[in-house]
């Protein structure tokens, strides 16, 4: 039989081969980088023209097909997250050549790290099966606690062991689910799970791969490791951990939702509390937060809840629907907490410190920088018409209609609580002319702050085209098997 | 009480010891040491759940799970090795 390439070996196998590559080659890893994250965006549109055109593609590798081989596939959904990734993973790069031109030592490793998570984070978009999962969401945790310590400070480095242990257990929870689910139905592919009844060793395999996934997302109560892993991280590797890297566990759980059996309302229904504490604590702690990467940080986290509470919003009856808005909410959140952490870090570097107090009191006025970190927040307290809007529009209309009003109400504070917190870092940028110090030849424009801003435009804008998107996220029907 | 009954709920213990030690453990290299008795307690239990009585072979897929999931752990583990040495000798000039 013959070999023929498809887009979706290509989103696996170029970074992969890049990664090598600059590793083996550290002073031109900066070039094979960005040629490789060129090849790979360009194998991503290839491969959304091909699910444009003919609906979802299907790729056995090797010709086995499931359940013995390994199958590829990539629908509206992989496809959107596929995009999200590269788009935004291309213009962190960018920025990051700026913001780690002094570092060479950084510079040296963060290419092949970030092309490896890379490699990890396209595998899951386009896996079928859980195992394949498996080793996909290991691949992203190696390559992400190496980017968190990246910088090599004693903070971040206890921070990245902090991640490690949790990523470590969720993965050991996550393949112990893995296992059950085989041991009880002799399969592990997507299809496979499709047909299962509800059965209670089912049920508990779901939980164990559930928790497991819920630590490497960070969600509320097992979020202990991310404020203090994004916060001290290097800027463009916390754009990456924090705009990326927790949707692919994310993308697992909503995956899951679509093929396996859902045991209960009741469950669904902790879900959306889980998320609901999520955003209420994560909010206070945003808000008592007194680093400007340590609130964004915490924002994450609230904002991961508020991703859980569009899943739960409809409750079991609504979960055809409901992935949509959280499906939304995931892009909207990976395109403005990228643009705003790399802000953040453009604020940190031309001031010299990130302490929210005495940003006012700085001489140095990076205005385009607190331009892009303000365009963010819009999109992530959900003004309109940023992409954040349309997702918080969806679930409370979702909400709203399946009569769940509880769920309205948690996303009512946790956006009230998002414009105070950001409110505390915009006042700040302000100033007031509390300090008439000469603000002179350095007002910050620099190329650096060009990335982000694009980024934190297109946060804004996406949200115009959010009915195209929409359309788009539904070809292959990814619920269509749920129910 | 039969024998897969008896290695399975062991397998659940082992995993269970090592997510107490995970969560309580002060000390670094105790946890480190823990998440991988969790793994070899999850890896047990995979096992076991391959087992079939004797003149039946046992069913090979777990095995292959079992065995990937330990190389993944190889390679955290030393990952996590790396981080505690590095953080050690920050730790030891912080305090000449």
């Amino acid at each position: 039989m013959s070999v023929e390439l498809s887009p979706m070996i290509l989103a696996i196998f170029l970074p992969l081969f890049g990664a090598i590559a600059a590793f083996i080659a550290p002073r031109a890893a900066w070039s094979i980088g960005l040629a490789t994250l060129a090849a790979t965006t360009g194998a991503v549109i290839w491969l959304a023209r091909d699910v444009w055109a003919k609906g979802a593609v299907m790729l056995p590798l090797g010709g086995w097909g499931a359940p013995l081989g390994i199958d590829l596939r990539a629908d509206g959904l992989s496809v959107a997250m596929l995009a999200l990734t590269s788009a935004v993973g291309f213009l962190v790069s960018i920025a990051a050549l700026d913001s780690l031109k002094d570092a060479a030592r950084q510079r040296q490793y963060f290419w092949p790290l970030w092309l490896l998570l890379l490699t990890g984070m396209n595998g899951v978009y386009l896996s079928t099966d859980l195992f394949n999962l498996y080793v996909m969401i290991e691949v992203i945790a190696l390559a992400a606690v190496g980017l968190t310590v990246l910088n090599g400070t004693r903070d971040a480095l206890r921070a990245g062991l902090e991640y490690m242990y949790a990523s470590i257990l969720g993965a050991l929870l996550f393949l112990m689910g893995v296992g059950f689910v085989y041991l009880h139905l002799g399969r592990l592919d997507f299809a496979g799970l499709a047909g299962a009844e509800v059965s209670g060793s089912l049920i508990a395999a779901m939980a164990l791969m559930f928790v497991g996934l819920a630590l490497k997302i960070a969600l509320f109560p097992l979020h202990f490791w991310l404020p203090a892993a994004h916060a001290n991280a290097t800027a463009p590797a916390s754009a990456l951990l924090s705009g990326l890297v927790v949707k692919a566990a994310l993308y697992i759980v909503l995956r899951l939702a679509q093929y396996m059996p859902f045991p209960s309302e009741t469950l669904l229904t902790l879900v959306g509390l889980m998320g609901a504490g999520a955003v209420i604590w994560g909010g206070i702690q945003a808000l008592r937060a007194e680093r400007l990467k340590l609130l964004v940080a915490w924002s994450t986290v609230a904002q991961i809840g508020l991703i859980f509470v569009a899943f739960a919003r409809a409750g079991e009856m609504g979960l055809t629907e409901s992935w949509k808005a959280a499906a939304l909410l995931i892009l909207a959140h990976g395109v403005a907490k990228a643009a705003m952490f790399l802000a953040a870090g453009r604020i940190k570097d031309e001031i010299g410190h990130d302490v929210i107090r005495d940003l006012d009191r700085a001489p140095i006025r990076p205005t385009l920088a607190q331009f892009t970190f303000a365009l963010a927040a819009i999109s992530l307290i959900g003004l309109p018409p940023s992409l954040g809007f349309i997702g918080k529009w969806s679930l409370m209309e979702g909400a709203m209609a399946a009569g769940y009003w509880h769920w309205v109400a948690v996303t009512m504070a946790g956006t009230l609580l998002s414009v105070a917190y950001f409110s505390r870092v915009l006042t700040a940028f302000l100033r007031f002319d509390r300090v008439r110090a000469p603000v002179g030849e350095h007002q910050g424009w620099a190329l650096a702050d060009a990335a982000p801003l694009t980024l934190a435009l297109a946060a804004i804008g996406l949200g115009l085209m959010a009915a195209p998107l929409l359309s788009f996220i539904e070809i292959g029907y990814p619920f269509g098997v749920a129910q | 009480m039969t024998p897969d009954l008896i290695y399975g709920l062991c397998g659940v213990a082992v995993f269970g010891i090592g997510l107490v030690g995970a969560l309580c453990a002060q000390d670094r290299l105790r946890r480190v040491l823990a998440l991988k008795l969790c793994s070899v307690g999850a890896g047990f239990l995979l096992v076991v759940g391959a087992w079939r009585t004797p003149p039946a072979t046992p069913d090979p897929v777990p095995h292959a799970l079992v065995i990937t999931g330990i190389v993944v752990m190889v390679s955290a583990t030393a990952v996590a090795l790396a981080l505690i040495r590095r953080l050690q000798s920050l730790e030891a000039d912080d305090e000449r």
